[in-house]
């Protein structure tokens, strides 16, 4: 099981799409970087915390028939890549929706939900999911 | 730097070893390729060993120590190495030698790769396995690796890259050369059709998109070029071998229908060699999914963006045809025990350019590449391997 602190630390990404963003090339980055890897050194000390917008466009997808056991009781479930309306890309699964009717290009927004539970004693993670548009 | 050549190869049966352990099968194929060499053992002075995740697979970490008691070699305290980068553990491993005996440091290396996977259940190894992309923002999300190489595919089907059908068709030439091959885990041809209709795993890609879960290992020998003749006359030089990295997670790339670390390595490896890749007869690709093994024939540069699947549903990547790939029965077939896949590679590279590839000969190769790659692309070797 993970510890407790290895969830929480990231409760900022998961649960309100923040990242980072350097100040020096401008450059968005999520998850957050504390090092912009464009910049390297000339980056330090510029990088802020940057809300990466929660609407965008499926950019490609698909459907998961073979899932770790985490995740089983869902299967089959749709995941998707998804460009923001600011231009970031976020890997998320993708629910409340019809999996036939799923299109790359289709609006979608960031929803909080239940994303694995650790067994039956162990923690309950929470993040983003995507759902359509509507 | 020294030139280097492989003067020794072995491999064991890929498939589901029941009754073998990972000690039993690390050893069988050193022992092989020790053979193969002409060696008694005592020559070696370093060994390498490819493999990703003994530690959870069989529950064993530190296993370079245990190959190195088994084989022997601890008795006179020879140093060993174990390399883990995904699934390009075997092809850093075999790079990692190579630079040894290049540099000097050392003159007759023993190469290994092994993985023993099925000593797991099946859902907790798929759980290995999408820990080698981003643990945290992908798998950590409900991404399956396949489904990954799913994503992949569709954007290449959206972008008009390779059809559906033209992807697939990538299975059945690793299952047309696997029938040829005795240590293949799969030795059945089989038909587009059969690819097509494959149970989902992550669609649009069914069961006969990925490699199996296998059991296997493999083994070379390397020593500076000048004196493998002391050895054997049956030997090759190794041209050149070079590895690049990329994000770790796939969503971080500008483009997901390419691999950046494939295009890089490959194109430093033409160029220290001076050849194009339309010098290549014979090649190995990782084709962990169909969809990796066309981007790769595009990648290495021997088809230009969009004409790579074509080629492979025409059967031109077959044995006689434009260029043979995968002979052996790539990941598909031949099987994939993670670190002994690109170490395997590069053993049937080294048969092919030596005239001991039997009825999956390609009849007067000259060179032979094999590219090994980790997670979606995170880490790739390219290695050009030259007939004497």
């Amino acid at each position: 099981m993970s510890s407790v602190a290895r969830e929480w630390r990231e409760i900022p990404g998961r649960y309100n799409l923040k990242g980072t963003k350097c100040t020096n090339c401008g450059t968005v980055y999520f998850p957050s970087r504390h090092f912009c890897p464009k910049c390297r050194r000339a980056g330090i000390g510029k990088i802020e915390e940057y809300a990466v917008c929660r609407t965008g466009k499926v950019y490609t997808y698909s459907i998961v028939h073979e899932a770790p056991d985490c995740n089983d009781m869902q299967k089959p479930y749709a995941v998707a890549m998804v460009r923001t309306d600011d231009g970031v890309m976020i890997s998320a699964q993708l629910v409340d929706v019809d999996l036939d009717k799923i299109e790359i290009g289709m609006s979608v927004r960031a929803v909080l939900r239940k994303l694995s539970t650790d067994g039956e004693a162990g923690i309950i993670r929470y993040g983003y999911k995507f759902v359509p548009m509507d | 730097m020294r030139d280097v050549a492989i003067i020794g190869v072995g491999v064991t049966k890929f498939g589901e070893l029941w009754n073998k352990s990972f000690r039993a099968i690390g050893i069988e194929a050193g022992m092989k390729a020790m053979e193969d060499a002409n060696l008694s053992g005592s020559e070696v002075d370093g060994i390498f060993i490819g493999n990703m995740s003994a530690g959870q697979f069989i529950k064993q970490k530190h296993i370079d120590a245990l190959i190195a008691d088994y084989s022997g070699m601890a008795t006179r305290n020879i140093p060993a190495t174990r390399v883990e980068a995904g699934g390009a553990s075997g092809g850093v491993a075999f790079r990692q030698a190579v630079m040894a005996v290049a540099s000097g440091m050392h003159d007759i290396v023993l190469v290994g790769g092994a993985e023993k996977m099925t000593d797991m259940d099946d859902t907790s190894i798929n759980s290995v396995l999408d820990a080698t992309a981003d643990a945290e923002w992908e798998a950590g999300m409900g991404i399956t690796f396949a489904s990954l190489h799913a994503m992949m595919a569709r954007r290449m089907i959206h972008d008009g890259i390779a059809t559906r059908e033209e992807i697939a068709s990538f299975a059945v030439n690793s299952h047309f050369h696997g029938a040829l091959n005795p240590n293949a885990q799969f030795r059945k041809a089989i038909t587009l059709d059969t690819v097509l209709r494959s149970g989902p795993v992550a669609d649009p890609l069914g069961v006969f998109d990925c490699a199996p879960i296998s059991d296997g290992a493999a083994s070379l020998v390397l020593c500076p070029l000048e004196d493998a003749k002391k050895y054997t006359d049956s030997y090759v030089k190794v041209s050149a071998v070079t590895q690049a990295s990329d994000s770790l997670a796939l969503f971080q790339r500008e483009d997901i229908t390419t691999y950046g670390a494939t295009v890089a390595a490959a194109q430093q490896a033409y160029s220290q060699v001076g050849i194009t890749p339309q010098d290549i007869q014979v090649a190995e690709v990782h084709d962990t999914y169909t969809v990796s093994g066309i981007m790769a024939l595009q990648d290495l540069g021997f088809f230009k963006r969009g004409e790579a699947g074509k080629a492979v549903l025409e059967e031109q990547c077959h044995i006689g045809g434009k260029i043979a790939i995968n002979t052996s029965g790539g990941l598909k077939a031949r099987g994939h025990p993670i670190g002994a896949t690109g170490v395997a590679q590069i053993v049937e590279i080294t048969e092919q350019l030596r005239g001991s590839a039997d009825k999956r000969q390609v009849p007067n190769a000259k060179y032979g590449l094999a590219q090994s790659t980790g997670g979606t692309g995170s880490a790739v070797t390219v290695s050009i391997l030259e007939a004497i």
